[in-house]
């Protein structure tokens, strides 16, 4: 304040304020303009995408599930249903510190390092505020007791119940059956969201994938105005949802069980076929694994597990598995000879236990063949090249007929096609031709080529199903039935695509099927005469039944060297086949039996056959029995 | 010191400005009243609906506008003189509650604005600094030639950077902005060279970078969310998201009263407090903000004719001051709301929920009545 006294000049600074005043006032009424103009482009320019935004916040359309139809065996048998699972979710709103509620759920009732980084995962993808987000799926009864004694230390926990998939036969019916997933981040981009909104599963695998459309049902919402923090304040409208469909399978789970029971710990299948109807009757493959475990996720542990298990559970064996056929295949290549007249029922050649193509050294075996130069069948005609399993017989044969005319009889049965109508996963195999080895090898194709497929060895590739549809085709005697899982609820969405084998006619039927009968029923004759399966399940059998065993090689066999299973290791030894069919006069049942490394084709897998026959038919007669009362 | 000579107008018949009205007997400015009036009125109306159906708050709010009446009708009263002769001391005595907040302030949700003299309410020292800069300011360039000189205007930013540098850490960003911005215009309108203050924006945005690394994380994140909302739309973003969806779906006439979808259901946050002109815009709509950005200007303008006809510097300077702070925080406001600046917490003035501004804004039309009313000679 020491200041000189200054000589204010007040007009000057009165003029000064007047100007800087005016423009400060105009500077006001620029910046008040531009207000009006972000007031008029947010409420006017704008006002239609705000309005939808804010309808967006207010209004919920809550998806209310559909419940997935339920899959029933051919007897009413439950295969699959739903049961509630309790669901553990946090309100991040609620909960006023995340990491805190987390591990005190964990102190709780555990919580793995995993399922936290998947929660994490999941509260990031999040729609709104105040919205739920599950934690644990599938809470355990104690665990649910625990979370509710614990309630009032855990703000912002729920728990939820929603209905899950859930398979009441476990194991048993995975292969057949297949089974519902959750829905993951690759799904979620194909799939229709209005129609999953209500659910987190998916038909994955089989029947369950096949029927997906119809199992699903249709989604039903409810549409309410919610506040911020998602409490619903009224209903405006909802629409009920339309359940799924319910289906029957053709599949007996009765029979089911007892094909699992007769394979026991064997790697191995068994496919049965009803062949009227072409229904699959039983669909085992083993080792199998729980459905229910991928149901609401799997840990990675037991999931690696399955995955890296060598006996493969995860593996569909019946579907998927593609082996050799063996002599399975002798009873096909006989109706291609007798059809095409290469040779006739009454030929007789004689079998010196090997087979050499002409200007060739190279021996092909029979399996009864010895180092030592003895075996062979001698005198063999068709039947007793069927009954014996000749392998001379049918080299000679095949080579008679030439690969392509093989292949085109062998087509006709379905082989080197996915034949089956709702078994998407089914493989084709390979039936190999000229041109497939042109294209796929680069390779001619030789006149020893053919030779093994005489005896269903060398390139030829056939899975379990397509065995058994062929046994069934022979019981039908070239009457097309495809085989199918869906016996009532829905169409099937394709008809019958194969035309039937008219070009066989009956005493060549006959012919084969007397032979297959006599591969199990022949017995009591000397050494070398009876039929193959006959010591192991002909004896005290009651009813008629056709059958042909064979057995695949899994290594080979040199030039000048026997096949000793002793020597050879258990995952080294030859797979065993039996397909059969019964009864012969009205067949109700085919199937092909497959025991991986088991051996012998009718000492291991046609016990097999008959154990699943036996209870079939049994069951059959009874309930016929019934029905006559 | 000046040498005033002050005599308080009487029935002498001497030429001025302008002539004596009823007003000027009790000292009030009956356009203010007017405006003040259908603005605390429509305020209430808003505020009415935006916490609907609790009454509490707008019962309360009534109490602090006729309490915020009574300081404004008694301060007009007091002769401009006694204002300008305690405005250096009620800023020291400011300087000196702000740094006994600082040590014994009470915490309020983390923040250390609040004074409590016990067996007394508590006060925000900050609110009474809003009035004390600026009549500090006018009080020192009344003394001083105008334009003001370098040295001036390097004393005068002293005086105006303590009391922000106090607020600032409070933290309290919007009232020091407020502050600061209040004893920024004392020099504006004191006229200020404008190679200075073309020279102070062209340094404040290049400076800009640096002061974002001395931003808080939450006031960097602010900034970020108002630049796209979409980056943490449930959480920073939300607010801004949620009130612009307010303000846009009203449209041109709004959704109606307690009709607003935004506001009733809670997805508009502080929808009483510093959003509540959301909740007018969605429920009355675009002429519904005109009508109250009209009315602002209105009483701006008789605020700025005021200034214009006061007679000394102190008095120009304090009503200019009063004036355009009060704009600036109508535009702080409706553009942080409708998404043009970063959140900061600076309330609608008289329509916002809240006492402590409330009052502060009301004295401050206090003093300019007493400025208008309270005509001096000079000689």
């Amino acid at each position: 304040m020491g200041e000189p006294l200054v000589l204010k000049d007040h007009s000057g600074e009165s003029k000064i304020f007047f100007e800087r005043a005016v423009i400060g006032f105009l500077v006001l009424i620029a910046l008040t303009l531009f207000l009006f103009g972000r007031l008029f482009y947010l409420q006017i320019i704008q006002h239609d995408i705000y309005t939808t935004l804010s309808d967006k916040n207010r209004i919920q359309v809550k998806a209310i599930p559909p419940v997935r139809g339920l899959i029933y065996d051919r007897h009413g048998e439950l295969i699959a249903h739903n049961i509630p699972s309790l669901n553990l979710t946090v309100i991040k709103e609620i909960s006023r510190d995340i990491e805190v509620t987390l591990s005190k759920i964990d102190e709780l009732i555990g919580l793995s390092a995993e399922d936290q980084q998947a929660f994490k995962r999941r509260l990031a993808r999040r729609q709104r505020p105040y919205e739920p987000v599950p934690v644990i799926f599938r809470l355990s009864a104690a665990d649910h007791a625990r979370i509710v004694v614990n309630k009032n230390s855990l703000p912002g926990v729920q728990v939820e119940a929603r209905l899950v998939r859930h398979y009441p036969q476990g194991a048993l019916m995975a292969h057949a059956v297949g089974s519902v997933r959750r829905i993951n981040e690759t799904d979620a981009k194909r799939l229709d969201p209005v129609a999953y909104s209500g659910t987190n599963h998916i038909g994955k695998i089989g029947v369950e994938k096949h029927y997906e459309n119809i199992l699903l049902g249709t989604v039903g919402y409810r549409r309410v105005e919610t506040n911020a923090r998602g409490v619903v304040m009224k209903e405006l409208d909802s629409v009920n949802p339309k359940f799924g469909r319910d289906i029957t399978l053709h599949v007996d789970a009765g029979l089911q069980r007892v094909a699992s029971a007769a394979l026991a710990e064997r790697r191995g299948t068994v496919v049965a076929i009803e062949p009227s109807t072409g229904g699959v009757l039983a669909l085992v493959s083993k080792p199998s694994y729980d459905p229910n475990l991928f149901v609401t996720g799997i840990d990675h542990e037991t999931y690696a597990g399955l995955l890296e298990s060598v006996d493969v559970p995860l593996f569909n064996r019946a579907l998927q598995g593609q082996y050799e056929p063996g002599s399975t295949i002798k009873p096909l290549l006989g109706i291609a000879g007798l059809v095409t007249g290469t040779i006739s029922a009454d030929d007789v050649i004689s079998d010196p236990g090997w087979f050499r193509l002409p200007n060739e050294d190279r021996l092909y075996r029979d399996w009864n063949w010895r180092l030592d130069d003895t075996g062979g069948h001698g005198e063999v005609s068709l039947q007793k090249a069927i009954y014996r399993s000749c392998n001379v017989y049918f080299y000679s044969l095949a080579v008679k007929l030439g690969i392509n005319r093989i292949h085109q009889h062998l087509e006709q049965f379905g082989f080197g096609q996915n034949t089956a109508l709702d078994l998407p996963e089914a493989r084709s195999g390979l039936l190999p031709s000229v041109a497939w080895k042109k294209e796929y090898r680069g390779l001619a194709w030789f006149p020893g080529d053919t030779v093994n497929i005489g005896i269903g060895q060398g390139d030829m590739l056939v899975t379990p199903l397509q065995m058994a549809t062929a046994v069934t085709l022979i019981a039908n005697r070239g009457k097309w039935r495809s085989p199918r899982m869906l016996k009532s609820g829905h169409e099937l969405d394709e008809d019958e695509r194969f035309n039937d084998i008219n070009i066989v006619p009956d005493y060549i039927w006959d012919e084969i099927i007397v032979a297959m009968e006599k591969v199990v029923h022949r017995g009591n004759q000397e050494l070398g005469e009876n039929g193959t399966a006959w010591a192991y399940i002909g004896k005290d059998i009651s009813y008629r039944m056709a059958g042909k065993s064979g057995t695949a090689q899994v290594v080979s066999i040199k030039q000048g060297e026997e096949y000793n299973e002793n020597e050879l290791s258990e995952r080294q030894r030859k797979h065993a086949w039996f397909i059969a069919f019964a009864p012969i006069e009205k067949p109700q049942i085919a199937l092909a039996v497959l025991v991986e490394n088991g051996g012998g084709g009718s000492e291991i897998a046609a016990p097999v056959a008959r154990e699943v026959i036996d209870y079939y038919l049994n069951k059959q007669n009874s309930t016929t029995e019934l029905s006559k009362l | 010191m000046t040498q005033d000579f002050v005599r308080r107008l009487s029935d002498t018949g001497d030429s001025f400005e302008r002539s004596l009205g009823i007003g000027d007997k009790v000292h009030l400015d009956f356009t203010i009243i007017i405006l003040l009036s259908i603005i605390s009125a429509y305020g209430l109306l808003v505020l009415y609906s935006a916490v609907y159906p609790n009454q509490s708050a707008v019962i309360s709010q009534m109490m602090k506008i006729g309490f915020a009446v009574l300081v404004m009708v008694i301060l007009a009263q007091i002769s401009p003189i006694f204002y300008q002769r305690i405005a250096p001391w009620l800023f020291i005595a400011a300087i000196f509650l702000l740094v006994a907040t600082y040590l014994f302030g009470t915490e309020v949700n983390g923040s250390r604005r609040w004074l409590r003299i016990p067996g007394f309410v508590g006060f925000q020292p900050s609110e009474v600094m809003k009035l004390a800069l600026p009549m500090a300011l006018a009080s020192y360039f009344h003394d001083r030639h105008l334009p003001p000189r370098k040295r001036h205007i390097f004393w005068a930013l002293i005086i105006i950077i303590i009391p922000t540098a106090l607020v600032v850490p409070q933290p309290d960003l919007g009232t020091a902005l407020i502050i600061c911005v209040s004893g920024i215009l004392v020099l504006l309108l004191a006229g200020i060279a404008w190679k200075f203050v073309f020279g102070a924006l062209g340094f404040a945005v290049l400076s800009a970078p640096a002061v974002w690394f001395l931003l808080r994380d939450y006031q960097q994140r602010r900034i970020l969310s108002l630049i796209d909302p979409e980056r943490d739309p449930l959480g920073d973003g939300w607010n801004i998201i949620q009130s612009k969806t307010a303000i846009g779906s009203g449209g041109l006439s709004g959704k109606g009263l307690f009709e607003g979808t935004q506001s009733h259901l809670d997805f508009l946050p502080e929808s009483q407090t510093d959003f509540i002109i959301a909740v007018l815009a969605e429920e009355m709509g675009f002429l519904g903000v005109v009508f109250l950005l009209v009315m602002y200007l209105l009483l701006m303008g008789r605020g700025i004719m005021i200034a214009i006809q006061a007679q000394d510097t102190f008095g120009r300077l304090l009503t200019g001051s009063i004036t355009f702070t009060f704009f600036v925080y109508v535009f702080v406001n409706i553009a942080m709301v409708s998404g043009l600046l970063p959140v900061v917490g600076i309330p609608l003035p008289l329509v916002s929920y809240g006492g402590t501004s409330i009052l502060t804004i009301f004295a401050g039309f206090g003093i300019m009545m007493s400025i208008h009313t309270h005509k001096r000679i000079m000689l």
